[in-house]
């Protein structure tokens, strides 16, 4: 029985030291804490702490889509290599080819295997990805967005950031305390597809489209032109600010072609032109790169070169003369922050495929502050008339009772520091309930011993019978809620598994404090001292 | 200090008037559950889909100057709540349709356009896509009807089935009930009402539990005894722990209601009902039901 006690206090001791230990990383003394324990701490949920929470979804047909018409394009080169006369295009996801033929099949059965035959005629004959390809397209595209948004983020800039993949096709992405939400949403969503696209200035419709409109006329405009702007064209914007400050669009008829993408590029970085203020991105390409782009600009001088991130003009200049060092500059009116990010996205690469936001939830710092304050003074006054409620109940033993609902909190604590458990207010909405039956467990223990007491029992073995008497009920109390917490945190999601992961481990800890805890106290109580009266 | 003290009242006697009051909370709950399935309660953003922003004002602000400006803004089919005494309004749009990301910005530039000498604050906004809405709808009702099986089969496991019936309905009933009266008196049904209703399950089962435990220990010793007296007995019995439990339970919601803030006040409000609730059914539901699923000295069938 002694050594028993002994172990029963120094286990107690222990788990409230290492409670308190682990929890330290999330205070401000998280400086000056060794580098292996600053991995723990309890993180405050974003609905507590402000930041940004978004869900995003791949859209993963359009990646197979994207892939398809790349075999598509590099059939065509292949067949001209090998001095088959047919041509690729996609047609409704289909890979069509015409003319058909035996050369055509035996070209394409060599170069993607993996490609399924649709249709079959002498003038004809398509091919379709396999859905098993289309679906590991699908997962993989998820994987790079995935990696890109990482990248992103991480150059923007942002402690603790939370990007994951949720099931097949979305991505969770959360920056706790971010305040420019919305720089930081067109970061994370811009597909960044560069691209160089020559301007089709020969065109009789060139010179009739306006110059520039209103920023937000584009769709009319294009309404207005439909079935006229010719084959191989497509109509571009750019955004450019006026003498006025104003934000307008200028107009720009290119050739749907593009000349050269993003994929050759080496580095990107903000400069500043000499005259004054005015930030520019200039980039620079490997030698592959260098050596298409110096192409481009030696067949191509005097007529003008657009630059295109995600079917937007950033600038349109001439080319003066040809470039052959693989660097180029990407001028057009933005301000510094939108050059750093331009720079960033072009540095992690483009996105396989657009981004859809299912979600956005921004919570402003002081709204999160607010509710952390006015919960942390709500709870503390809520435990406080608790506490004295139970001094005032059960005098001593209501101490004792306090006792343990400290120390179930203290235990709880830790034991999320050490899952690095996110707190949210649901997870919060957990901890109460635990405490509630934390409560409820020393009130069924003590509500037994004064039974015991009022047959006339000692006080030693009123303890003893009160606890073994309210032992099933606590048990069988605690099992139940702790499947409703197993089931909901399997099931559950968001904000439910929060609440689940609190009250579970809430209801595991308080079965050990109720049982073991407070035991102890009255163990030690009564085994130092004999006692008369229990003070109940 | 001692509450109650041996009391012996006849709670099994009243099981009619109660049952009655009972029904019309679960009809009232399954008429606000239907609403809600259906999706046209009072919901959340949150389980809608949807924009909310929440702004708050430097200066006083009328109510109708923010709707003419948004509505000026070209803003359709809003909501707007106003908690005066912080400065706040409360701005939802529901169901903007499948392109989340664009409606929040448009409102907050609306605002500062029109109010610039009142230098608002943008505390929140939340778009949700109507695909999420209804997802995290579906997969919190699954979880809370698995949770509800687990119970069932613990407690068939532990008791009897008909007991572990009794704790499933008597659960229900609270949780219906909450549902039930928040959506009558027109307050948001969202996800913190959601775990509210949680909480509420959670303790509205520890306490049925509680009397469960206590009958099937009486009935070990009493097995000769009618039915409704071990019940009314076993109540009585455990009567001073749950006026305890509720009493500390309830101070603490109270607590979070009156100092809480903002984001808890209705997550507080829904906790007080639930304690009121919870605490009714394990005496006036939970009990009854068992009774009434067996004849009489049944009990002794087990153990």
């Amino acid at each position: 029985m002694k050594k028993n006690f002994f172990w029963r206090v120094s286990l107690i001791l222990s788990a409230t030291v290492l409670s308190i230990l682990f929890f330290l990383p999330s205070t401000s003394l998280r400086s000056s804490m060794p580098e292996w324990l600053k991995d723990y701490g309890l993180i405050l949920g974003l609905d507590l702490q402000g930041g940004v929470h978004l869900v995003y979804e791949v859209d993963g047909d359009k990646a197979a889509e994207i892939t398809a018409e790349r075999i598509a394009g590099s059939l065509t080169n292949i067949f001209k290599e090998k001095g088959v006369d047919a041509k690729a295009e996609l047609l409704n996801l289909e890979i069509t080819v015409k003319p058909g033929g035996d050369k055509v099949e035996n070209v394409i059965n060599e170069s993607y295997p993996n490609l399924e035959l649709v249709t079959k005629t002498e003038g004809m004959i398509s091919y379709k990805l396999s859905d098993k390809e289309i679906k590991s397209i699908k997962d993989l595209s998820a994987d790079q967005a995935l990696e890109t948004i990482r990248n992103r983020i991480d150059a923007f800039g942002v402690s603790e950031p939370t990007i994951m993949r949720q099931g097949a096709s979305e991505i969770v992405v959360q920056l706790p305390g971010v305040k420019d939400a919305n720089r930081a949403i067109e970061l994370v969503g811009k597909t960044a597809v560069l691209e160089f696209k020559l301007l089709d200035e020969e065109n009789p419709l060139a010179l009739e489209l306006p110059g520039s409109i209103e920023a937000d006329k584009e769709a009319e405009l294009l309404a207005q032109y439909a079935g006229r702007i010719p084959e191989g064209d497509e109509i571009l914007f750019e955004k450019v600010s006026d003498d006025l400050g104003n934000t307008i669009k200028r107009v720009y008829l290119v050739k749907k072609q593009a000349q050269m993408t993003g994929d050759f590029l080496t580095e990107a970085r903000v400069n500043i032109d000499q005259r004054g203020n005015q930030p520019y991105v200039g980039i620079e390409f490997n030698s592959t790169g260098a050596e298409i782009f110096k192409q481009i600009t030696t067949n191509n001088v005097k007529k003008r070169l657009a630059i295109i991130l995600d079917n937007n003009v950033y600038s349109a200049p001439s080319i003066n003369e040809p470039i052959p060092n693989g660097s180029a500059q990407i001028t057009g009116s933005y301000t510094m922050e939108e050059a750093k990010d331009l720079v960033i996205v072009l540095r992690s690469g483009s996105l396989p495929a657009p981004l859809k936001m299912l979600q956005n939830v921004t919570v402003g710092p002081s709204l999160g502050k607010d509710s952390i304050d006015a919960g942390i003074k709500a709870g503390l006054i809520g435990a406080l008339l608790v506490i004295i409620f139970m001094i005032v109940y059960y005098k001593l033993s209501g101490l004792i009772a306090d006792f343990a609902l400290v120390l179930n909190i203290v235990f709880l604590i830790g034991v999320l520091s050490v899952f690095k458990a996110t707190l949210t207010m649901p997870g919060i909405a957990g901890i109460i309930l635990a405490i509630g039956m934390a409560v409820d467990s020393n009130v069924l223990m003590f509500e037994r011993m004064r039974d015991e007491l009022r047959l006339g029992k000692t006080p030693r073995s009123a303890i003893d019978s009160g606890y073994d008497k309210a032992f099933w009920t606590i048990f069988d109390s605690h099992v139940t809620t702790l499947i409703t917490a197993v089931v909901l945190f399997q099931f559950g999601t968001g904000p439910i598994k929060g609440f689940a992961v609190t009250l579970g481990w809430g209801v595991l800890i308080n079965l050990f404090t109720a049982l073991v805890g407070t035991k102890t106290v009255f163990d030690l109580i009564t085994s130092k001292y004999d006692i008369k009266r229990l003070s109940i | 200090m001692e509450l109650v003290k041996n009391t012996k009242i006849d709670f099994m006697g009243k099981r009619f008037i109660a049952l009655t009051f009972s029904a019309i909370l679960i009809v009232l709950g399954l008429v606000a559950a239907v609403q809600v399935a259906r999706g046209s309660a009072n919901l959340g953003i949150d389980l809608a889909g949807g924009t909310s922003v929440q702004i708050k004002f430097n200066t006083q602000v009328v109510l109708h100057e923010v709707r003419k400006a948004l509505e000026e803004g070209g803003i359709k089919d809003f909501d707007l709540q106003e908690l005066p005494t912080e400065r706040k309004i409360l701005i939802r749009v529901k169901k903007t349709g499948e392109k989340v990301g664009e409606l929040s910005g448009k409102i907050i530039t609306v605002l500062s356009q029109k109010f610039s000498n009142s230098n608002i604050v943008v505390d929140s906004t939340t778009e949700i896509g109507p695909k999420v809405g209804s997802k995290l709808r579906g997969d919190a009702l699954w979880a809370v009807m698995a949770a509800m099986l687990g119970i069932l089969i613990y407690i068939t496991f532990r008791f009897q089935f008909r007991f572990s019936v009794g704790a499933t309905v008597a659960t229900l009933h609270d949780v219906l009930a909450i549902l039930g009266i928040f959506y009558l008196i027109g307050k948001e049904i969202n996800l913190l009402l959601i775990s509210a209703l949680l909480i509420i399950a959670g303790y509205s089962l520890t306490d049925t539990v509680v009397v469960f435990d206590r009958i099937r220990e009486n009935m070990k010793d009493r097995f000769k005894k009618h039915t409704f007296e071990i019940v009314n007995d076993s109540i009585n019995e455990v009567l001073s722990r749950t006026i305890v439990t509720s009493l500390t339970v309830f101070l603490t919601a109270v607590a979070l209601f009156i100092f809480g803030g903002e984001v808890i006040h209705d997550f507080a409000f829904a906790i007080m009902l639930g304690v009121i609730v919870g605490t009714f059914s394990s005496i006036f539901v939970a009990s009854p039901v068992v009774v009434m699923l067996g004849k009489d000295k049944a009990f002794s069938n087990k153990k």
